[in-house]
């Protein structure tokens, strides 16, 4: 019988073997893992995106019920194209916006969801910006007049818990219902997070109060929702029912 | 012959109980919850809790204790997380090169940890939203590292999975009480329910304690408050369980 050396996996050889051999089955568990588990999480996923467009309307549910109320709710989903016209082709719904927004600008689409709620129509547009650490997503609904914001929610990828990752509260959210995205003279400039108590009652300058030590949070917010409602103003211009006084 | 069948046999009784030696490290069979074994799973719970006498795996128990369903939620993260690694290190302790051993526990914990993580988005995805990043710092929760320096590398499989489940059940219980105390102070409500009344944004309409004025405690959400009910936990524990005090 050959004797076994004590001190076997002690060497250089046994050493790296173990390595590679630890790393292919660790891997391949993984990777196994992931993938059957992929369908499941992308539908979680895609539930939570139309809780998130619900909630802006006004129309808090459970994600489970979120898919019917979606599907009655949202009478249309439409992508637009740089100057405003519709892109036939593509499914709003699917369409992704931090892939977009990479392509050159005659390339993009733009969705927009047009909800029909009691006779109301709000059309709910989806945002993507950067916060202090990673990218801030979120969508905003505005009323017919295409100027008061109706409801608005932000979600985050990666900023500090108790400050930036704050701007996913409710009491946050809240904040921009009813402000104006348009000054006095006519000009699209959003809603600004700015410090100081700019008067919550106020509605009509276009500023909301900010929170304490979340200022870079904050100012992507407001740069958000300024560059993304741009992109929508030829598609508004175009539209004869809408009411507000673009320039 | 005889005796060429003789020395077979006796090798094949060395091989025998060498693997043996090698699932549980110990000659003689003990019953499975043995005194021994059964104090793997309570010492954690009292005389050797990992939270309120080793003081591990505090940034977590400050973290996650603001309800009681992401630390319910956490608490069995750990519990998988430990236990298994636990098994898995002493399973293989004895083919693990020593010079990477911290390595091979890392990329141990740190694989079961995505596992914990991803089966989580699939079948809890709130909670697992709720817990963000957290699920993935129980990597570098120092209980689970020290249970497999400390006991899995030396430990059979079966005393070492014991002693997971008892470390972990260990630490989910203070995450539990501390939760408890916070939700219930700090929002009035266990597992989302309003269990104090109402509060309702005009004094005249609420219900339950709040219809006498009470109002909760806003501190109790705030992390500091974690660490007092630790705190408070760990004096309770002490001066009822005198040989945890130190003797200067």
């Amino acid at each position: 019988m050959e004797e076994i050396p004590v001190n076997k996996t002690n060497t250089n050889g046994y050493t790296f073997m173990f390595a590679i051999i630890m790393v292919v089955v660790v891997a391949s568990v993984l990777a196994f893992t992931a993938t059957t588990l992929q369908p499941i999480q992308n539908e979680n996923v895609r539930q939570e995106k139309m809780q998130n467009i619900l909630a802006t309307v006004g129309i808090e549910t459970e994600r489970s019920e979120a898919e019917g109320l979606y599907d009655k709710c949202i009478t249309e989903t439409v992508a637009l194209k740089e100057d405003g016209s519709v892109d036939e082709k593509a499914d709003a719904f699917t369409v992704d916006l931090a892939r977009e927004l990479k392509k050159p600008g005659n390339e993009q689409v733009y969705p927009l969801y047009i909800a029909n709620i009691d006779g109301a129509k709000y059309y709910i547009i989806p945002l993507r910006g950067k916060g202090l650490w990673d990218a801030i997503w979120g969508y905003v609904s505005l009323k017919d007049d295409v100027n008061t914001i109706k409801g608005a929610v932000f979600d985050h990828k990666g900023e500090t818990p108790g400050l930036g990752a704050e701007i996913t509260q409710t009491w946050f959210r809240e904040r921009f219902a009813d402000e104006k995205i348009f000054d006095g003279s006519g000009n699209l400039i959003g809603v600004s997070v700015v410090k100081g108590n700019v008067g919550p009652s106020n509605k009509e300058d276009n500023k909301v109060d900010a929170i304490s030590g979340a200022t870079i949070t904050g100012n992507g917010v407001s740069d958000m929702i300024s560059e993304r409602l741009q992109h929508y103003l030829p598609y508004f211009k175009k539209q004869k029912d809408i009411k507000v006084a673009i320039q | 012959m005889a005796i060429d069948t003789k020395i077979a046999s006796e090798a094949k009784e060395a091989k025998k109980k060498e693997m043996i030696l090698f699932l549980s490290n110990s000659e003689e069979r003990e019953h499975f919850l043995s005194k021994n074994n059964r104090k793997l799973l309570s010492d954690p719970l009292n005389d050797n809790n990992p939270i309120t006498v080793q003081v591990l795996g505090i940034c977590s128990a400050l973290a996650i204790t603001v309800q009681l369903e992401p630390a319910i939620v956490m608490a069995l993260a750990v519990t998988a997380v430990l236990a298994f690694s636990n098994m898995i290190v002493s399973l293989i302790r004895n083919l693990i090169p020593n010079r990477i051993r911290i390595i091979v526990q890392l990329v141990i914990v740190a694989s079961l940890v995505i596992l914990v993580d991803q089966i989580l988005k699939a079948y809890a995805y709130d909670v697992s939203k709720q817990l963000s990043v957290f699920v993935g710092l129980i990597i570098t929760n120092c209980i689970v590292m020290g249970r497999l320096e400390a006991f899995a590398l030396g430990n059979g499989v079966y005393k070492s999975f014991l002693d997971g489940i008892g470390n972990a059940a260990g630490y989910g219980v203070i995450l539990i009480i501390v939760a408890f105390f916070r939700e219930l102070l700090g929002s009035g409500k266990l597992f989302g329910f309003e269990v104090l009344g109402h509060k309702a944004a005009v004094a005249a309409e609420s219900t339950g304690l709040y219809a006498y004025g009470y109002e909760n405690n806003g501190l109790m959400l705030l992390s500091p408050m974690a660490l007092i009910v630790v705190g408070i936990i760990i004096w309770v524990q002490r001066s009822r369980n005198r040989k945890l005090i130190e003797q200067n």
